[in-house]
């Protein structure tokens, strides 16, 4: 089922599609992040995803580039799910945003946004969701300090 | 406090000479209204505390849904970050004397929440009368908190001439 999208999406898309995996069922594809509109709306109006049930934002530091953003969708008329990845650079970490396409992805942006740093561009209300609004900082990237910057790093227990 | 033999002779029965702080710290200690406000699952424990089997009510403490009403602030649970401006308007919206009771390890010291979001213990930005043990506290242990605070009360000495503009809070008898 789902190697039939992998094969209509390269079928559309060509190159855009930078490479796709199976693995216990589950199938990733990884797309151009400059396109991933387009195939965000390919993929709903044309191969039935019409329900995003997640997207996040993962921090694989120190490799480049550095984050990913993940959409997982699923298809509410034949119960199968596509997982889509972008990969997003360290120096310029921003996504066009899927609002448009599935209005779910309006506070999925935001919540990525707060706490990844990862920012949409053309996102209609792109405000902190989780964090107070005068919070600095980003606390789910990995460089981030678990007790925060204000604090002394936790350095095991003393006794 | 009690009737002297010459007293109850002119002013006949039903009369009791006392102090003036015993009496206003007999009232505050005896009828502490807690307000009803739970943040994480100490609070569980609190309404528990509050229900028909340890039943708070016996005591004088009465959960009020309104911080004018309230004397007393169980911060019972985590505080957050975020949630500290809202425990610090409700605080400040309490009349005077109003008091403190950290309820539980997070309330005390942020408990396992060793974070970046969590405050490190409810006393960096309010004043502390009573902590509470516990990863939740029993109701018993509330309880005993409670009681604490009204011994402390007792202790109090001149808080109604403070309120009226006469001389200090003495804390220790």
């Amino acid at each position: 089922m789902s190697k039939q999208v992998v094969e209509k999406l390269k079928a559309n898309f060509g190159t855009l599609v930078l490479g796709d995996a199976e693995y216990r069922g589950e199938t990733t594809v990884t797309v151009e992040r400059s396109e991933i509109v387009k195939i965000c709306t390919f993929l709903r109006d044309d191969c039935g995803y019409n329900f995003l049930s997640d997207l996040c934002g993962v921090d694989y530091l120190g490799r480049t580039p550095r984050f990913e953003v993940v959409y997982n969708m699923y298809n509410l008329t034949d119960k199968t799910r596509l997982r889509v990845k972008v990969l997003v650079d360290e120096q310029d970490p921003c996504v066009d945003t899927v609002s448009g396409v599935w209005s779910t992805a309006n506070w999925h942006e935001r919540e990525c946004w707060d706490l990844m740093g990862i920012s949409f561009n053309n996102h209609p209300d792109l405000r902190r969701i989780l964090m107070p609004v005068d919070w600095v900082g980003f606390p789910l990237r990995k460089d981030y300090p678990l007790q925060g910057p204000d604090r002394e790093p936790y350095q095991g227990r003393l006794s | 406090m009690g009737i002297e033999q010459e007293q109850a002779k002119t002013l006949g029965n039903g009369f009791v000479t006392t102090s003036l702080d015993k009496l206003v710290n007999w009232s505050r200690a005896k009828s502490l209204w807690p307000m009803t406000f739970g943040l994480a699952c100490c609070a569980i424990e609190m309404m528990a505390t509050g229900a028909a089997r340890f039943d708070l009510d016996r005591m004088g403490v009465l959960f009020r849904a309104s911080p004018r009403q309230a004397d007393v602030i169980i911060i019972a649970g985590t505080v957050t970050k975020k949630m500290m401006p809202v425990i610090r308007t409700v605080y400040e919206q309490m009349p005077e004397p109003r008091y403190v009771i950290a309820m539980g390890a997070c309330a005390s010291s942020g408990g396992i929440f060793d974070t970046y979001s969590v405050i490190q213990g409810i006393d960096e930005e309010l004043p502390v009368d009573v902590y509470i043990p516990g990863c939740p506290p029993r109701p018993e242990g509330l309880l005993y908190g409670l009681m604490k605070l009204q011994e402390k009360i007792m202790k109090e000495r001149n808080s109604f001439g403070n309120a009226i503009g006469v001389g200090e809070v003495v804390n220790e008898a």
